[in-house]
């Protein structure tokens, strides 16, 4: 069968499920920490509405594309995550704890990113090869390049993601990272989280083609679009972009379709540029509810243990955010340090 | 008069110069349906039409090349960056091209367009909603640099960046933004580029500053006023060009000086002032030309902790006038 292609030349990803390699238990853990971050990420949208979390961005409506791509991601030999500020879900899901995160959102010390010296998941986890350096659109997508340059250099087996917007997908620091990528044929996932707005301004706004995946074929590299709602689709999708990056094929420009619920930023008022019409319909494709439909539907998840799941989601939640708010504010006596090294 | 706050009084300002000549238009991120993030351009996408209200692609080096293209085609545009600490890739077309335009093409043509944006701290921003950025384009011959500090000095001087033939980077607090409101006259009036303003007479010494800090300084002023110190308060309201006639009619009328900007001190706006008042003004001078600025890291980091002790604050500068008239 000829593979689905857009008229602008990218792979149309459908689900093979013959092929998919996740036992029960592996989706059943997808599903769970799934429901923790859901929770989590409400808990702090609420903690922002109380005056205790300075801002946030939501990642609902993205979570199976940050989860989906994370769990084929941990499968390379090495792998490394340049992310952005949307990217609660990926954190989670490759192993930072809600403690730390809230501790992140709170601004409190123990914060381990940037020692709450940024916003929430800000700043980076050498531990975790997690490098969400700032809150600069695509700044990013160079410095993945770079690692994975670095990465081909000494001959290091790697996989490299790197995600951004739609919005994100405009930027010269992007196209200029794609073409490097490209040409040196390293192994880099530009993963664009398209949720059809940046802020306010809406995809046609933003570009004159419909799909960010469709310039792949402009820069000689694979390009691919995923339902980014579909968390196995966006597994798969993205397990043959690392595979592709293992093989020394070169990049991919994996491209999720995904929503966003909420506002920009919890400084965002959605109300002055979007329909409510659009946000319900866009509600209809809650990743959350999808999995969970389709897991009950196999069987593999009954109400009992979902319950278990949510119970436990919300007891780790409760423990994350009275620690945190416990937590003190960090003292300022290394406010000059770091700068620079020690000589 | 009417009172009204700063981004009122820059809404005001842009609005009526869209009304006043059809080649002023704006183009930035989110400034059509949205308004603009800090609502500069709240209802001018259904005043003046998608045509001169243009949400632009998230890139901001083609957001000023596009201003500096249209400028040259005879337009004029207003480029709105979304914070000042998105500016960077920009800088390769406002320093690197505008600024250089005219003198490179030995006045054959020339860039009515200005590069607004909203910069500085204190509103828990961290490092990446909270930076100064007025030396990097201050350093520029070619440039002006507008900063001013109240809802008036703001509108009459984003009309004349407007007005202005050459390309103005005009920077606005936005701590001030809803923070500060003040009298806006309801007739059209326009201040001039490169004007000093004193907000605060005095004898003991000249308090040289501009932004959301010359408010700080008024109150610092208020303040040791009760100690007998009597502090005159120059707003700089542009740092290019520097009004540095006013800065040197004060210095030498009360010969004590201190700078004040939030910005990192190191080559800062006030080591420029400094420089101008011990190269004119050293004979007047009771008292060593002292700067009270931002410390030495690179930006300002977002715990409540740490950000305060980033920012200097009333009390801050009134230790610091105090030192200075003490002297
Ligand atoms: C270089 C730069 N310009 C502007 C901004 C302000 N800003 C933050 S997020 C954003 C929109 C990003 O939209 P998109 O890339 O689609 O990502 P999304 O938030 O929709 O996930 C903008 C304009 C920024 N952070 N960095
Ligand atoms: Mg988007």
């Amino acid at each position: 069968m000829p593979t689905p292609r857009t008229s602008g030349g990218a792979e149309r990803f459908e689900l093979n499920a013959g092929r998919l390699d996740l036992s029960p238990e592996d989706m059943l853990e997808m599903y769970s920490t799934m429901v923790l971050v859901r929770a989590l990420d409400e808990r702090i949208w609420l903690m922002n509405r109380q005056g205790k979390a300075a801002i946030v961005a939501s990642c609902q409506g993205h979570e199976a594309a940050q989860l989906g791509a994370v769990w084929a991601m941990r499968q390379a030999p090495s792998a490394a995550y340049f992310p952005y500020y949307r990217d609660m879900a990926l954190a989670i899901g490759l192993g930072v704890t809600p403690k730390e995160t809230m501790l992140g959102f709170l601004a409190k010390e123990g914060e381990r990113h940037s020692g709450a010296r940024q916003f929430g998941l800000q700043g980076i986890r050498p531990d975790l090869k997690l490098f969400n350096n700032s809150n600069v659109v695509s700044t990013q997508i160079p410095h993945a390049v770079g690692y994975a340059l670095g990465c081909k250099l000494s001959r290091e087996p790697a996989a490299v993601i790197t995600c951004f917007g739609d919005g994100g997908a405009s930027q010269g620091d992007c196209h200029e990272g794609m073409n490097f990528a490209a040409v040196h044929k390293l192994p880099v996932i530009f993963f664009c989280e398209n949720n059809r707005y940046a802020i306010s301004v809406p995809l046609h706004k933003q570009m004159a083609v419909e799909h960010v995946a469709d310039r792949a074929p402009g820069y000689g590299m694979a390009g691919v679009i995923v339902d980014g709602t579909d968390i196995l689709a966006t597994y798969q999708a993205t397990q043959k972009a690392v595979q592709r990056a293992l093989r020394g094929e070169g990049p991919t420009l994996l491209e999720a379709k995904v929503e966003r619920y909420l506002p920009h930023t919890s400084d965002d008022d959605d109300t002055r540029y979007r329909p409510r019409e659009e946000v319900q319909e866009a509600r209809k494709h809650d990743p959350l509810r999808l999995f969970r439909e389709l897991l009950l539907g196999k069987g593999i998840l009954t109400e009992a243990l979902d319950q278990r799941f949510q119970q436990q989601a919300k007891a780790e939640v409760n423990e994350a955010t009275e620690f945190a708010e416990q937590a003190p504010y960090p003292e300022p006596d290394d406010f000059y340090e770091h700068v620079y090294g020690r000589v | 008069m009417p009172i009204k706050s700063v981004i009122e009084a820059v809404r005001e300002a842009m609005y009526e110069e869209m009304t006043r000549d059809p080649r002023v238009f704006v183009l930035g991120e989110d400034v059509g349906k949205r308004g603009g993030v800090f609502l500069a351009t709240q209802g001018f996408l259904e005043a003046f039409g998608e045509a001169r209200v243009i949400d632009t692609p998230l890139a901001e080096s083609a957001i000023a090349g596009i201003a500096l293209g249209a400028a040259l085609q005879g337009q004029r545009p207003i480029a709105e960056i979304e914070f000042a600490d998105f500016v960077w890739p920009a800088v390769n077309q406002v320093i690197g091209e505008a600024a250089r335009l005219r003198y490179g093409s030995r006045g054959q043509a020339h860039l009515p367009m200005v590069v607004r944006m909203p910069y500085g701290g204190g509103i828990r921003g961290g490092l990446y909603h909270s930076q100064s950025v007025e030396a990097f384009f201050a350093h520029v011959p070619g440039l002006k640099v507008v900063t001013p500090a109240t809802p008036y000095d703001a509108k009459g001087l984003l009309k004349a960046a407007i007005r202005d033939e050459d390309p103005v980077v005009f920077l606005e607090h936005k701590k001030t933004y809803r923070l500060v409101r003040g009298e806006v006259p309801a007739e059209e009036y326009v201040l001039p580029i490169g004007v000093a303003d004193v907000k605060r007479e005095g004898t003991t010494l000249t308090c040289i500053t501009y932004g959301l800090m010359l408010h700080y300084c008024l109150e610092a002023a208020q303040t040791v006023a009760q100690e007998g110190i009597s502090v005159e308060v120059i707003d700089l309201r542009t740092v290019r060009p520097l009004d540095t006639q006013a800065i040197l009619d004060s210095v030498r009328k009360t010969s004590r000086a201190l700078v004040v900007y939030e910005d990192n001190k190191m080559l800062g706006v006030g080591a420029e002032v400094a420089a101008v008042i011990a190269e004119e003004a050293f004979d007047s001078l009771d008292a060593p030309v002292t700067r009270l600025a931002g410390p030495e890291v690179p930006a300002m980091p977002f715990a409540p902790t740490l950000e305060s002790v980033f920012m200097l604050n009333p009390e801050k500068i009134a230790e610091g006038m105090r030192k200075v008239a003490r002297y």
